[in-house]
């Protein structure tokens, strides 16, 4: 009997939990093109959306409860009705392509197979929103969807769906790609507008919020990417079709990304609103022979669960209702194998290299967190390091000038907090307990098959 | 850095970045005289400009960012203050290749610090040195967005997923030998001035590019099939973990090295001195 139809007995089957829209035909040989996308009702949405008043379709987005897919969660519809119309100033739309948070891997490989899906949302979006120059700020360390973009951007523009008088409604629009050059601060909104603007990415203070002042300080919507290619099926399938699915107050479809110590990584779209044990049932769950020790449900700057939480509902009022936050619904899963300070410290690493040093909470306290944790990950720290790991994250929390500070602070507080005894093990007993090699991808005796695999005989 | 790649500060401030040559100037001017137009305000064109000159030197030189200053209009100071910020420009010359392994959490602990580890010792370079034929830079990246690959490699920013120190190992031996070599994801490697071009804006010209390595990863398409009633993906689903999914050798992970077609690559022009490497401020 296969695994499907073991779970099917329970009524639970993969094809009943999941949906997927974005990820529907990423397995056609040439996906990324306009033809596939043609084929699959692609640009079907922006035909509907092109038909109604602006003003009405920025109401259907809302209405649909499409909220933002980079991780707070913001209603995408309202975001749009926040631009100020018959202002005279020129309205911008940005994409925030900058996918860097750790864990986070939906937007990259969206792009890479379907990137026509957000091209589709653009235009879209633009026309709601009176902007005839939009821009997608993709982080630079990926070419391969570099590549991709360019070619789809120049498809649309040959199709009629980008430039002059798109498809005849009167919208003229340019669509600029531009590619970043590595800072995970970026990823946040105002940081990415500096960005885009030619100077360091260091965040602004907010107000003025971007839908006033934002890019040229003209009025500018930033979204996410799944956010803006979520918006096309919308329009084609209708806002009631959206909301049949996840609950009132998370509707529609996510891609939900399982990574780490599993039988199947990958991607999974899916119902907000799916839980974590869900997932591993359907997919093979983790790796044979371990159990689940830590996970995060949205990167590594939400705060982490254990195994007690496998059966919250991943929306965002389910996962922030038990202590945390939806984020970018990466769920890095760790086995037993793993070392949690050694994953904390790591984490804390790379707050530290990416702190854009603005602000004195976050660049200094990330610095001294990392100089704790190396100590005692190294058995050279103290009982009282602890509470002082607690003060300096409590010092960045909610004091620092942009989410990337409350990011840092999220792994420490929630490590501490589950796995206190943990730390303490490698104060008392001078040294980390765990194995690394124990934790690879090759271990449990697959090294032998890895070693020969693939040699060009 | 070590000190003998600075130049010790006595106070007295460097002389002029030296001019690129007249033929090298006019065709990055054209190049970048069509980037600026990309955007309503010109100095969002800085962050191109410097991907641009990066292409043409393998690095961020004096030259290349006293260029993008005179282009836009901005002292050389707002330039460096930029360059300097954003992790992808380098200050001194690299490899033909840059070799990035993710140690971030994820990466590190699936194995990617093994393979860092082994790297090092196998190519006998430290983070961020570059091997003595100038062919391979090796670094340690942050997280890469492909985490249900992971570990994974980065060459010249295109993917190999799913890797071990010994596929690595062989694969920047590939790289140093000139053998073809194709990622899992993305296009047959150029060099680091060729992505550095790409990354500017200017799409890859090479045809088959774009289309290369197909339409998703692996990975990215065990949702799918599960979905669509999971015949097929049985043995993806319940397979172990560390296989190449399906029956073909999954690309990337073992580097067919078929023919062995030397790489061309972009020598520096000794007619053409750049200036130091290490900049005010490092």
């Amino acid at each position: 009997m296969t695994l499907a139809a073991e779970i099917d007995k329970n009524g639970t089957s993969p094809e009943k939990l999941l949906s997927p829209v974005l990820s529907a035909f990423w397995d056609e040989p040439e996906s990324w093109t306009l033809e596939t996308y043609h084929r699959h009702d692609g640009y079907e949405g922006l035909r509907k959306a092109l038909a109604m008043p602006p003003d009405d379709l920025i109401a259907y987005v809302k209405d649909s409860g499409l909220r933002g897919r980079g991780g707070a969660g913001f209603p995408t519809g309202m975001k749009w009705q926040f631009i100020p119309q018959g202002d005279g100033k020129p309205h911008y739309l940005v994409v925030n392509a900058d996918e860097s948070e750790p864990g986070t891997c939906k937007d990259i490989p969206l792009l890479f197979a379907n990137p026509h899906s957000l091209i589709e949302g653009i235009v879209i979006a633009c026309y709601a929103i009176r902007s005839s120059h939009a821009f997608i700020y993709l982080r630079g360390e990926v070419v391969p969807v570099l590549r991709r973009l360019h070619e789809a951007v120049r498809e649309a523009y040959e199709a009629g769906y980008l430039g002059k008088d798109v498809l005849g409604s009167g919208l003229d629009l340019e669509l600029t790609i531009h590619a970043g050059a590595g800072a995970y601060i970026c990823g946040e909104e105002t940081a990415l507008l500096d960005s885009l603007e030619g100077r360091r990415g260091q965040p602004r203070l907010r107000p003025p919020f971007p839908a006033v002042a934002g890019l040229y300080a003209c009025p500018t919507v930033v979204n996410n990417v799944e956010s803006i290619a979520s918006v096309p099926a919308i329009l084609n399938k209708g806002k009631d079709w959206f909301r049949s699915m996840g609950s009132e107050k998370s509707p529609g479809f996510t891609l939900y990304s399982l990574s780490g110590h599993v039988t199947s990584p990958g991607q999974y779209e899916a119902p907000l609103g799916i839980t974590l044990r869900q997932l591993l049932d359907m997919s093979g769950g983790i790796r044979a022979g371990h159990r689940l020790k830590f996970w995060t449900p949205g990167g590594s700057s939400t705060p982490m669960f254990t195994d007690e939480h496998l059966d919250v509902p991943l929306d965002y009022e389910g996962v922030g209702a038990a202590g945390s936050m939806l984020g970018t619904k990466a769920l890095q899963c760790f086995d037993e194998t793993t070392c949690v300070v050694r994953a904390v410290t790591r984490w804390t690493e790379f707050y530290a290299h990416e702190s854009c040093g603005k602000c004195t909470p976050c660049r200094e306290g990330t610095y001294w967190l990392v100089q704790l944790l190396r100590d005692i990950e190294a058995g050279k720290g103290e009982m009282t390091d602890l509470d002082k790991l607690n003060d300096i994250a409590d010092n960045i929390n909610g004091k620092s000038f942009c989410a990337l500070g409350d990011g840092a602070a999220s792994p420490i507080f929630s490590s501490l907090k589950y796995f206190r005894e943990e730390y303490e093990q490698h104060i008392t007993g001078k040294g980390c307990p765990f194995d690394p090699a124990r934790s690879t991808l090759w271990a449990d005796g697959k090294d032998d098959k890895n070693a020969h695999r693939g040699v060009n005989a | 850095m070590t000190a003998s790649n600075k130049e010790v500060s006595l106070g007295m401030p460097q002389l002029p970045a030296p001019a690129y040559p007249a033929e090298v100037r006019a065709k990055l001017e054209a190049d970048a005289k069509e980037v600026i137009a990309r955007y309503p305000g010109s100095r969002s064109a800085l962050l191109p400009l410097l991907h641009l000159v990066q292409s043409e030197e393998g690095y961020v030189s004096r030259t290349g960012m006293a260029f993008c200053a005179e282009l836009l209009g901005l002292t050389t100071a707002e330039v460096t203050a930029v360059a300097t910020f954003y992790t992808m420009y380098r200050r001194r010359a690299g490899g033909d290749y840059q070799v990035g392994v993710c140690t971030n959490t994820l990466c590190a602990v699936m194995g990617g610090d093994a393979i860092f580890d082994r790297l090092k010792d196998h190519l006998g370079v430290g983070n961020d040195e570059t091997t003595e034929d100038g062919k391979v830079t090796l670094e340690h990246i942050e997280c890469n967005a492909a985490c249900d690959f992971a570990p994974v490699v980065m060459v010249n920013w295109e993917f190999f997923d799913n890797q071990t120190p010994e596929s690595a190992t062989r694969l920047v031996d590939d790289l140093i030998a000139g053998r073809t070599v194709e990622p899992t994801r993305g296009a047959p490697l150029c060099t680091y001035k060729d992505t550095a071009r790409i990354l500017a804006g200017f799409p890859d010209q090479r045809p088959g590019a774009v289309g290369a390595s197909g339409g998703a990863g692996a990975a990215s398409l065990v949702g799918l099939k599960l979905a669509k009633g999971g015949t097929g993906s049985q043995t993806r689903v319940v397979g172990p973990r560390g296989e190449a999914p399906g029956d073909q050798p999954q690309k990337g992970a073992e580097h067919l090295s078929s023919h062995d077609a030397p790489q061309q690559t972009s020598a520096s022009d000794p007619e053409h001195p750049a200036g130091p490497a290490a900049e005010e401020g490092e």
